[in-house]
């Protein structure tokens, strides 16, 4: 026991600590404004102004509505099963919360002559954990209409549960032709391949456009956001929920939404590869630590256009109904995903 | 039928063309649309800050006149409470003393005068009805209240501030009343 305490090096654990608390506090206030940003979008598309009372350009909003949030009554519905009742939110969080572990948010820093890689851990299974941990997502809203035990709930959960796993199939099949490209599974790979040649968006067009199709419906946002359609539904399975629990359900969507902006920004458009830069040639010239903080940036600077994209589709397009939506995911999105992976299949082949 | 409008389109019940069936040019055709709406000059006023002009015809807020000298101009001939269909305007007559000239301008006034802000409809008959150009409406709107007590609007909220003591108030509740009256002259 004590043998095994000693072999943890101190300074590694105090370093990916650090990292685990930066990327985490990060990822809550960029959810934190996403929301600002999405009322914003949202005016702005509609002809209108938006929040722009609570500080100057409203951007004290999110902090205002965090509070009115924390300070509401918690409700639990005495037929609900308690347990399980709190759980749903929870689950939704920390799922939403664990992918942000294999993202590489930037080249390396040194700290005190200690080479820091930006990335809480590189496992050689990247691309995988990513998958296991967002399909676990649904458990969130599975459980949380499940306990609230009610019918609107219920089956906004069971709508939730069937597109996430109807839209996890194209959104496999498209990733494994990309995956075909990178022969690598693990995330610093993939971005490094694509820091020295092409972004793989161009070895893959259509796998991730299959990809970012999916990546709506996994987020449940408009034009899927069938479990919480709230015309139908009710509010779908978020009905029940009061207090902060409702709130952790509607951050989770937005930290969903911005951890699947960071992944397609780092599968598909070079992670946090300064375009049009030898991100090499600046480390020597600039340093470590000011070329790992820019690289930072430019991974937000991309994904910020996607969390857009998401807005902006979502404030166009309506939703679909039920069976447009099965029908796009099983008749569409399946075949499209399987031709494109035969297609770069028979691309690759002379390569290797 | 002969068409009221030429605006009238005959339903497209042609099937839907290949384009129109992938969606994905006519999602990319309304992001357009939205986009350009993103840089659209705003409808939104930012109100307390900004207001709309009113129309000069707007019927607000009732204010009791003075004169250009500062004397109430009503008499409590209970005109405008005749008018009043709605039955919000209540007053108590009083006779002027000896002394009073300097306040009211008549030998009988109205020692109270009330109008029920929850009950005015602000139709403007008892503007219609003063002989004495002693009340009209004015472009403000009544404010929100906690109690109902508080839309029972006495004399102290009605009446005009003094001409010859607070010129600047009265001529900012006089508003496109006084531009009128310029124009007049």
């Amino acid at each position: 026991m004590h043998a095994v305490f000693l072999a943890i090096d101190t300074a590694f654990l105090i370093e990916k600590l650090v990292l685990i608390v930066v990327v985490i506090s990060l990822s809550l206030l960029i959810a934190m404004y996403e929301t600002w940003a999405e009322r914003k979008v949202a005016a702005w598309i509609q002809d209108r102004r938006g929040p722009n009372r609570a500080g100057p350009l409203g951007l004290l909003q999110p902090l205002a509505d965090g509070i009115k949030l924390f300070f509401k009554e918690e409700i639990v519905p005495n037929t609900s099963n308690r347990f399980l009742f709190i759980l749903g939110p929870a689950l939704a969080m920390l799922t939403a919360m664990m992918t942000s572990a294999v993202i590489p948010w930037g080249g390396t820093i040194e700290i005190f002559g200690k080479e820091v890689s930006l990335q809480i851990a590189d496992i050689n299974i990247g691309v995988l954990f990513i998958f296991g941990v967002v399909s676990m997502g649904v458990y969130g809203i599975m459980i949380g209409g499940w306990a609230s035990n009610n019918k609107f709930s219920l089956l906004a959960a069971l709508r939730g549960a069937s597109q996430v796993i109807s839209y996890e199939l194209p959104m496999g099949i498209a990733l494994i032709s990309l995956l075909m490209v990178t022969g690598s599974l693990k995330m610093s790979v993939i971005v490094g391949q694509q820091i020295d040649s092409w972004y793989h968006i161009f070895h893959a067009p259509l796998g991730f456009f299959i990809f970012l199709v999916c990546a709506f419906a996994e987020c449940n946002r408009t034009p899927f956001d069938l479990p919480e359609a709230e015309n139908e539904l009710n509010f779908g399975y978020h009905q029940e929920y009061s207090s902060m629990k409702l709130g952790f359900y509607l951050f989770a969507e937005y930290i969903n939404m911005f951890i699947s902006s960071v992944v397609m920004v780092t599968l598909f458009f070079g992670g946090y590869d300064i375009p049009f830069v030898s991100d090499a040639a600046l480390r020597e010239s600039w340093g470590a630590n000011p070329t790992a903080i820019l690289q930072a940036a430019v991974l937000f600077g991309k994904t910020a256009f996607f969390i857009f994209l998401f807005m902006w589709v979502r404030w166009t397009i309506p939703r679909f109904r039920y069976d447009q939506l099965m029908d796009l995911g099983w008749k569409k999105l399946i075949p499209l995903s399987l031709v494109n992976l035969v297609i770069t299949a028979l691309i690759i082949l002379p390569w290797k | 039928m002969q068409p009221l409008t030429n605006r009238a389109k005959p339903v497209d019940r042609r099937p839907m063309t290949l384009v129109e069936r992938i969606y994905l040019w006519n999602i990319f055709k309304g992001m357009m649309i939205t986009l350009k709406h993103l840089f659209k000059r705003k409808a939104t006023i930012s109100y307390p800050e900004q207001k709309r002009p009113f129309s000069p015809v707007f019927r607000g807020l009732h204010i009791l006149n003075r004169d250009e000298e500062g004397r109430e101009r009503c008499t409590a001939c209970g005109l405008c409470a005749l008018a009043c269909p709605a039955e919000a305007i209540t007053m108590e007559a009083a006779e002027r003393k000896k002394g009073e000239e300097h306040l009211y301008r008549e030998e009988k006034y109205a020692a109270r005068y009330e109008i029920n802000m929850l009950r005015c409809i602000f139709c403007g008959l008892c503007e219609e009805a003063c002989p004495k150009d002693a009340i009209y409406l004015s472009e403000t709107f009544a404010p929100a209240n906690y109690q109902r007590k508080g839309f029972i609007y006495g004399k102290k909220d009605l009446l005009i501030p003094h001409p010859k003591e607070d010129p600047e108030a009265y001529k900012k509740a006089l508003g496109n009343r006084y531009k009128q009256s310029q124009n007049a002259n």
